[in-house]
Parts: C-alpha cells; structure tokens; sequence
C-alpha cells in the first residue's frame, strides 16, 4: 500500500480525471468506518469551503488616468470613502468602510454594486500638482472601465470561531449578530467539520500561494491572515478550541460572483461582506486523512459572553451539539443560530468538486509554509489621560 | 376548523365598538390577541389568531371589513425577498416565536409565517434587510 502521495501525483490524477474527490462532510461521515489508511488509499482530495461574513475584506481598484489626470487625494465611490495613499489613481476599498451619515450602506455594497455591473459615482479631489494639474472629478464608473479590480482580503475564514451568548439585561448588536439578554440565544459561525482550516489545522498543506476557490473563481492564499494566531489551547484531536490562525486570500475580482461575495450591514454595527472560500486538502499521508476525517462532535469551540467586559468564557461545546439546535450551559438549554451560510458553504465545497473533477483546478504546493509560533499582542495604551 | 393569524387596521373612530364579542358571539371564532398597538385618536393595528370554522372565519373577516376595519391574513403583511436569502441563520437567531428556522439537513431557511408573532426582531436581524412586515 501507498503510504504517501505527492502533489505530483495526485495533479497527474486530477488531469486524468482518475482523482478521488470527497467533500469534508462526506469523508468525515466515511471516516466513521474506514482508517487514515483505507482513506489516503481511497481519497486524493478533499474539499473545505465556508461562506461567512468577513470584515477584513476589501478591494484594490485601478481607476485609470483622466485628461487631464488627477492625484486622487480623497477618494468617495457612491460617498463610501476609499484609501488614497496610493500613488495617483490606485486605492484600496475597505468592506466595513462606510459614510457615517449613511451607515447601512458601505464598502462591502460598493464591492457588490461593481461586481453586480452597477454603475458607481466616483468622487476625488486632489490639491493639483504640475504633473496632475487637476484638483476634482466626478464621474461614473463600472466593472468594465476600471483597470485592476483585485480582491483582497488580510484576514479571512477563521479557524474556528467563539460562539455568542449575552447574560446581559440587554439586548445587544453584534457582528455575530442580534443577541437576546439572559442567555436566550447563542450563534456560532463556522462551517464546522466543513471549515478549511479545520480540516488542516497545522497548516501542512495550506500555505503561501495555495490555489483556492474564492469568490466563484481561482484565487489564492497570499500570506497568514493578521490576528494568526497558533498559540490557542487546542482539544485531543489538535483542534484549537477558539478562534486561531487565519489566511489572507487575493484574487481577481472581474471574474467573480455576486453569487459568492455578498455586502452585509448589521444593525448598529456595521457593514461586512460575505466571502465565499473553498480549500482543496491534498490527502499526502495517513496523517492527512486524520486531519480531514475530523467530524463535528470532535470539533469544539468556546462560549464567549459579549455582554461582560473581557467577553468571558462561559463553557466549551461541539459542533454537533451547536448543529443540533441547543447546548447547555451552566444548565440552562440555549437555542443556537448559525450566523454563516452552511448551504452556501456545501455549495462551494461542491462546486470546487466539480473543477477538480473535470481537471480545470489544479493544486498547488505552497511556496512557504506559514510560521508555528505565533501570539497576538494587545494595544498597550501609553498616554494617562486616554480613555 | 381552521387556525389563521390576522392583521387588522382600525381607523381613528373605530376604537369603541366591540367587535370582539361579535366575532365570538355571531361567528363563534376564537380569538387570540397577539399583539395590540393603539395609537389613541389616531389608528390601532391588532394581530389576532382567529380560530374556528373556515366559513365562519370568512364571515368574520366580512363582518370586519363592513365596520372599516381593514383585516387581512398576516402572510399577506409579511414580504420576504426569499431569492435573494443566503440561508445564513441571523434572522433565526432572534425569531422565539419558532417562525423562522433552519432545516437541519439542507441548513435552508424555512419560514412558516403562520408562527410569526410580528415582533419584527428579523428586520434589522437580516444583514441583506430581506423582511418588510406591514403591521401599522
């Protein structure tokens, strides 16, 4: 029996059409009567997708120079407010960016408007130069009249995220959505045994330059994620119990789907996009097909209270449990809600199936693996009077 | 017998007539209030479950609208862009009236609008805003 398989030889395969392709469900529910060793022997590749809202998200857009040109100094699209440190007609969309006076819509929506074909008002001043005489312009603009127009995102799809609860009086607002007071609802957001980075939690085959779907196309992991963080406690099964390391994700907008991204506005928090992103896991040894066998109820994550300042950890619960509808805490049955699309997310791992299959997708090899040991520092706060 | 939830519109001077005892006492129909909001010299919005037979609830609903009260079934006041749905849950997180749930295998929105309780947490809950409901 084979005991390792290189990237190699499983591209060889995909192009063949000989490839073994299971989703992570479907080789998680295999898992539950075949070894490590029948599953490398069996499976090539496992697909790992998830569709949630991701803050850190955002566009890089190339305008294309105007006669006579303009050094964007402040930059409005559709009145969103856009980077303008970069160079003349380059800028950077952020999807949380928004007008404070129209808070509901922001950077994420302009991202769809584009990508849907809208047009978008684009707005700029600049202070005129002798090599950019010009000191405003107000024009439209479309998918088809800028230049680059490159999604990327520095912190996307989350290894494993808290779940909300709020023993608060109060309701709250959340990013992880509308939490009831008293503990009467609970919401969790990953795609569990579905989720990337779940299925390969050392990052042994995710890394610098691994070709993913994103977005309804190719795109790529680009670097860690910010907040990477690979000091979290982790259960028996090597599985951080909170939320972890992260991938930062790049790739071309004009090819992607308003089917696959998706703006979003919470109420009295804010705006965020939903990103579709689906990993393929190359099964290279037995201790692979361990990692992508991993099922919901050996996937744990922590109850976080985000009533209470410093957000305490109130319990530890499975993702079968959260999956089922309740968990308990302290003794008192809370009702759970997902806040990720977990069809969406099948959707995906699905689709990516289907490229591999028909050879249009291959894998790639990192060209760096992403560092170990890794923590996060807070903002230390230096100034007395600061609050 | 047949249960259905109801929103009814009063006009300004329509706050003094009893047509609850008249629903009951004509038409034999069960009421269940649901939610009330009365908005005095102005106009009243009820959601009321009414329960009893089909064509008596038909009766009802004419008796109603004979006395300028605008009744109409809830489904009707409820719009929900459903295309246009990620089945992401938020909206689920908030409903406790059971109304809005996830299917457990296809992890699809389902929405029985018969449980709704129009206590409108869905609205701002839905971050692509999917849900108008016309109560007022």
């Amino acid at each position: 029996m084979q005991k390792t398989k290189t990237y190699e030889e499983i591209n060889l395969k995909l192009k063949s059409g000989k490839a073994v392709i299971l989703t992570a469900e479907e080789v998680a529910k295999m898992a539950l009567e075949c070894s490590p060793e029948d599953i490398l022997e069996k499976v090539d590749v496992v697909t790992t997708a998830t569709f949630g809202a991701m803050c850190s998200s955002g566009a890089i857009i190339n305008f294309g120079h105007a006669s006579p040109p303009i050094r964007m100094e402040k930059i409005r699209l559709n009145g969103v407010p856009c980077y303008e440190g970069l160079a003349a007609v380059d800028s950077y969309i952020g999807a949380t960016a928004c007008d404070p006076d129209n808070p509901s819509y922001g950077g994420a929506h302009v991202i769809q408007d584009l990508l849907e074909g809208k047009d978008v008002l684009l707005e700029a001043w600049g202070k005129g130069t002798d090599c950019y005489p010009r000191k405003h312009i107000r024009t439209k603009i479309n998918i088809s009249t800028i230049n680059e127009f490159t999604l990327f995102n520095p912190r996307n799809a989350y290894q494993n995220y808290n779940v909300a609860v709020n023993s608060t009086k109060k309701m709250i607002h959340t990013y992880m959505g509308t939490l009831l007071p008293n503990l009467r609802n609970a919401t969790y957001s990953t795609s569990g045994e579905l989720s990337p980075l779940l299925n390969d939690p050392g990052f042994r085959t995710i890394g610098l330059g691994t070709r993913i779907f994103l977005g309804g196309t190719q795109g790529f992991v680009v670097w860690p994620g910010t907040q990477f963080n690979t000091s979290k406690p982790k259960n028996e099964y090597g599985i951080p119990v909170s939320n972890s390391a992260t991938i930062a994700v790049m790739g071309n907008l004009k090819e992607m789907s308003p089917e696959y991204l998706q703006a979003a506005y919470y109420d009295k928090y804010g705006v965020s996009l939903f990103v579709g992103i689906g990993i393929p896991i190359p099964i290279l040894d037995v201790e692979m097909a361990r990692r992508v066998s991993v099922n919901n109820s050996q996937i744990e994550t922590s109850v976080l209270d985000y009533g209470t300042e410093g957000t305490p950890k109130l319990g530890q619960v499975t993702y079968s449990e959260l999956q089922s509808g309740t968990i308990k805490i302290g003794g008192q049955k809370i009702r759970t809600a997902p806040v990720s699309s977990l069809s969406k997310a099948r959707k995906i791992a699905g689709e990516l199936k289907k490229w591999l299959q028909n050879g249009d997708f291959e894998i790639t090899k990192p060209v760096q693996m992403f560092p170990k040991n890794t923590s996060l520092k807070s903002l230390k706060e230096t100034e007395a009077d600061n609050d | 017998m047949i249960k259905k939830r109801f929103i009814l519109n009063f006009p300004p001077d329509s706050g003094d007539k009893p047509f609850s005892y008249h629903l009951v006492k004509d038409y034999d129909i069960r009421i269940n209030i649901l939610k009330a909001e009365v908005y005095p010299g102005k106009r009243g919005s009820l959601l009321l479950e009414l329960q009893g037979k089909k064509d008596n609830i038909e009766k009802g609903v004419e008796y109603l609208n004979k006395q300028n009260i605008i009744c109409e079934s809830l489904d009707k006041r409820i719009h929900f862009k459903e295309e246009k749905c990620i089945d992401c849950g938020n909206c689920t997180a908030v409903c406790f009236a059971g109304s809005l749930t996830m299917n457990r295998d296809s992890w699809k929105l389902e929405f029985d609008k018969e449980k709704c309780v129009v206590c409108e947490l869905c609205i701002p809950a839905c971050p692509l805003h999917l849900f108008e409901i016309d109560f007022r």
